[in-house]
């Protein structure tokens, strides 16, 4: 499945709910289901402050393709990470590099990236595209 | 808290009407910034629309009107400060401001290599950062009065820490975070008692009573406008004129002089000496009309309304299960810091804002004293004489839905 196939998939999954609480419960569900960080994994070294919410973020690049893991101590964060990890992994670096991303919008989730929330998933999104950028490199070498 | 006039108070705020997120705002994040009545924005509707000319320089009528409209706000400060005299009251843009013409001013003035200069663990980083800044250009020390488990003042602690290097005492008279109301008179009594001068960071107290710069003897007391009912951007300092008069001007520019030439320049009186530049004058009248609307009120009211609906706020607060208030003395405003057990203040805070509720989560400006309480963070939700018992309630129903939702 492409980048944008499971964009359609996340958009059609949210279409059914309509009142922001179904969101938030659906992005809880989807915080909690995702696979926790390893403790080892939640230092300095992977974190990415928000003023608000902390962000652990992690990759690994394996056959050509790129696999985040992320947590972060706000459910809600934690939720979109989840989301965003779901549509980006098993990607590769150029993939990721070209990917908009719009279905954040379209399911209306838009206010969670934005960078006034200081949530750190700004943030985030940016360092997901510094380690496919690195690994792009990397691999072209 | 029957006979306040609160519905006509609230229909004075035409932003209480508003909706959120298709529901009645409820908005509980006056620490931050209050919202403004009518009286406030039509003041500075008119000043643009028909009085606008910059002040004290020109001989033309509008700018007279401006000039006598500006010099009355000071005088609107004074009153409701009850300071002695308005050369004491200096416009700034707001108690950062203040906070750092003082530091600065007094600093340079007053503060020596090896000197001290005390806050206290409870202060908003706007007096702290200033006073850093000064120890770090004079190589002085600054140095904490702590706080104890229930976010009070350690005042045990007060004798020990003043010593004969101490130059000057920083302290809020209420917590921004946690609404706790600090013995600010007891401070400066002892302060006084060796010869130190006192600055009281009026930010969060200002709104919510009766203030006498001169029966409590700070030496200076700052808040900023926006807390208060009126705009942004326009705050106030207040010195003792022995201090002011001895202070090096701040910033250099117009209104501030005396007269100019390459050879030297002398600067203007009290209070011009520290109003550089053209002032925010349309702000100043407008936060005298803020003043004047909640004189009208009465201070005293208020007073009792804030303790009324600080009482009931506290008491269902506390019948929550599993929240733990931070800063829960006797002695407050109705500002409630607190956390919900496993639930962090950011997601409850998302959910609160769909429901209508404006709160603020995260450190509230007061890092050293989450770091105190070993946390990352509070829900805060601060009330004034607008709102209500009604609000409260859904306040206290919202957070129910954040514990089913987080639970």
């Amino acid at each position: 499945m492409t980048i944008h196939e499971r964009e359609l998939e996340v958009i059609e999954e949210f279409s059914d709910l309509d009142e922001w609480m179904d969101k938030y419960n659906y992005l809880i569900e989807m915080g909690r289901d995702i696979p926790a960080l390893d403790t080892t994994c939640k230092t300095d070294q992977y974190l990415i402050q928000g003023c608000q919410s902390r962000v652990w973020l992690q990759a690994e690049f394996q056959s050509g393709k790129i696999n985040y893991s992320a947590d972060s101590d706000a459910i809600i964060t934690k939720g979109i990470a989840a989301l965003l990890i779901r549509v980006l992994n098993e990607s590769t670096p150029d993939e990721i590099l070209n990917a908009d991303l719009e279905f954040i919008d379209t399911i209306g989730l838009k206010e969670h990236l934005s960078p006034t929330r200081s949530n750190g998933l700004v943030s985030m999104l940016k360092q997901m595209r510094y380690y496919a950028l690195a690994y792009k490199t990397k691999s072209s070498n | 808290m029957n006979d306040f006039p609160i519905d006509t108070i609230r229909e004075d705020f035409p932003l209480l009407k508003a909706q959120v997120n298709k529901t009645r705002l409820v908005y509980f994040d006056n620490a931050a910034t209050t919202q403004k009545p009518v009286q406030v924005i039509d003041t500075i509707d008119n000043l643009y629309r028909n009085q606008n000319s910059s002040i004290h320089r020109s001989v033309n009528y509008l700018s007279g009107k401006m000039t006598e409209a500006y010099e009355g706000a000071r005088e609107t400060v004074r009153r409701f400060v009850h300071a002695n005299n308005s050369r004491e009251i200096i416009f700034t843009a707001g108690a950062t401001a203040s906070i750092n013409l003082v530091a600065t001013s007094f600093g340079e003035a007053f503060i020596e290599e090896g000197d001290e200069v005390l806050v206290s663990a409870m202060e908003h980083h706007s007096n702290i950062v200033p006073w850093q800044l000064l120890c770090d250009r004079k190589k002085a020390r600054l140095k904490v009065l702590p706080v104890n488990d229930i976010g009070e003042l350690q005042m045990d602690q007060l004798p020990i820490l003043l010593t004969e290097r101490t130059r000057l005492i920083a302290v809020t008279q209420v917590s921004n975070a946690m609404g706790v109301i600090n013995p600010v008179n007891e401070i400066i009594r002892q302060a006084h008692e060796k010869n130190i001068p006192v600055l009281i960071d009026g930010a969060q107290s200002i709104q919510h009573g009766q203030i006498n710069v001169q029966e409590m003897d700070c030496d200076f007391y700052v808040f900023s406008g926006h807390k208060v009912y009126g705009p942004t951007g326009i705050g106030v300092l207040y010195g003792k004129e022995k201090w002011l008069e001895a202070m090096p001007p701040y910033q250099g520019g117009g209104d501030m002089i005396d007269r100019v030439s390459f050879s030297g320049t002398s600067f203007n009186v009290l209070p011009f000496k520290f109003e550089a530049g053209t002032t925010n004058y349309v702000g100043a009248i407008a936060l005298g009309a803020a003043l004047e609307y909640i004189e009208h009120i009465g201070l005293d009211h208020i007073d009792a309304y804030e303790i009324a609906l600080n009482d009931y706020a506290g008491n269902a607060l506390r019948s929550i299960p599993g929240i733990r208030i931070f800063g829960d003395s006797k002695m407050k405003h109705p500002i409630f810091s607190f956390l919900l057990e496993n639930i962090h203040p950011y997601d409850a805070g998302m959910v609160l804002d769909k429901l209508g509720i404006a709160i603020r989560t995260g450190t509230h400006c007061a890092m050293p004293l989450m770091e105190h309480f070993g946390i990352d963070g509070t829900i805060r939700a601060s009330m004034c004489f607008y709102n209500t018992k009604e609000e409260v309630d859904r306040f206290v129903e919202g957070i129910n839905t954040v514990q089913e939702m987080f639970g």
